[in-house]
């Protein structure tokens, strides 16, 4: 038990830590790798709270591809960031109040709540002991049985996204050069190769 | 010294406040209000598997799921968005982000 509790103060400790460094980094790329670690740490979370598979797959899911996403692209735009930091302490006092009054709402809801009594043996879908289903196994079980088109309309979503994505960023530069296989293939003798007549001493 | 719910929540409160913070203190930077965006997502995700621990109830566990799946594609149609913006004008500054009128 004290280990449990020893490792969710670890974790919660560096989350938060690196959750404000996220956002108070001079430079974004710290800030992306900040994240990441918010992420490492709230993925350990998920792990104390009996989430494993959840865990993971915020590993792999932000860790591998949105933190390295973002990434790529605050290194791969060239901007000066001093400039964008420019009103940072500006909008501190308005900042801070509003969020420090939202953090105390948050914490005074969390204080005065209290659940019906018969509310934890009344789920939906009962969690199955760890001993018998592992946690990746029970989600498996619902998630394409009783949640089957939710999970299908999630796939769609990612599609379109991935679509969206392709058609926003790609662009054709005119004066490239491209292989087109089509006309390369389409293409006869007569209109690729010309025979000339060369005199003797003339030359073309 | 047991951790309860009350704990994870707080944790979730924190990362949550964190989030609107960095939204109002980056107010010229779309990359930085990107990421706050991606902290709150974190923070009611915590929120979700917690009470789903808590209650006994895989729900929670499922939606949680399914809210990674719409952050990821929320963050890489944002970036591909911010990339075009970016080629167009040269700058990603929110304030000049004004040419509808809006």
């Amino acid at each position: 038990m004290i280990i449990h509790a020893l490792a969710f103060y670890l974790f919660a400790a560096i989350a938060v830590a690196s959750g404000f460094m996220v956002i108070a980094a001079r430079n974004p790329v710290h800030s992306v790798l900040f994240l990441i670690l918010a992420f490492f740490n709230a993925a350990g979370l998920f792990v104390l709270m009996g989430a494993e598979f959840l865990a993971m797959i915020l590993v792999i899911v932000y860790v591998g591809a949105v933190a390295v996403l973002f990434l790529f692209v605050v290194m791969m735009l060239d901007i000066n960031f001093v400039e964008l930091r420019q009103g940072f302490l500006q909008y501190l006092p308005i900042g801070g109040l509003i969020g420090f009054i939202l953090l105390v709402e948050l914490l005074l809801v969390l204080g005065g709540w209290a659940s019906v009594p018969h509310v934890a043996s009344s789920g939906a879908l009962p969690i199955p002991p760890p001993e018998q289903v592992t946690n990746t196994h029970a989600l498996g079980h619902v998630l394409y049985t009783k949640y089957v088109y939710l999970f299908q309309g999630s796939g769609l979503i990612l599609l379109v996204a991935m679509i969206g994505a392709i058609v926003l960023t790609l662009r054709h530069r005119p004066g490239v050069r491209r292989q087109d296989i089509a006309v390369q293939t389409y293409r006869r003798r007569d209109e690729a190769v010309e025979v000339k007549k060369v005199e003797p001493r003339q030359g073309i | 010294m047991t951790i309860g719910l009350a704990h994870y929540l707080s944790v979730a409160a924190i990362l949550f406040a964190l989030g609107i913070f960095g939204i109002f203190l980056n107010r010229k930077n779309v990359i930085i209000i990107l990421m706050s965006v991606e902290l709150m997502l974190l923070a009611v995700n915590i929120n979700l598997v917690a009470f789903s621990t808590h209650l006994n109830d895989l729900v929670g566990q499922v939606f949680t799921l399914f809210v990674l799946t719409v952050a990821a594609g929320e963050a890489a149609i944002g970036l591909a968005i911010l990339v075009v913006y970016f080629r167009n004008r040269g700058t990603i500054a929110v304030e000049d982000i004004n040419m509808m009128k809006g």
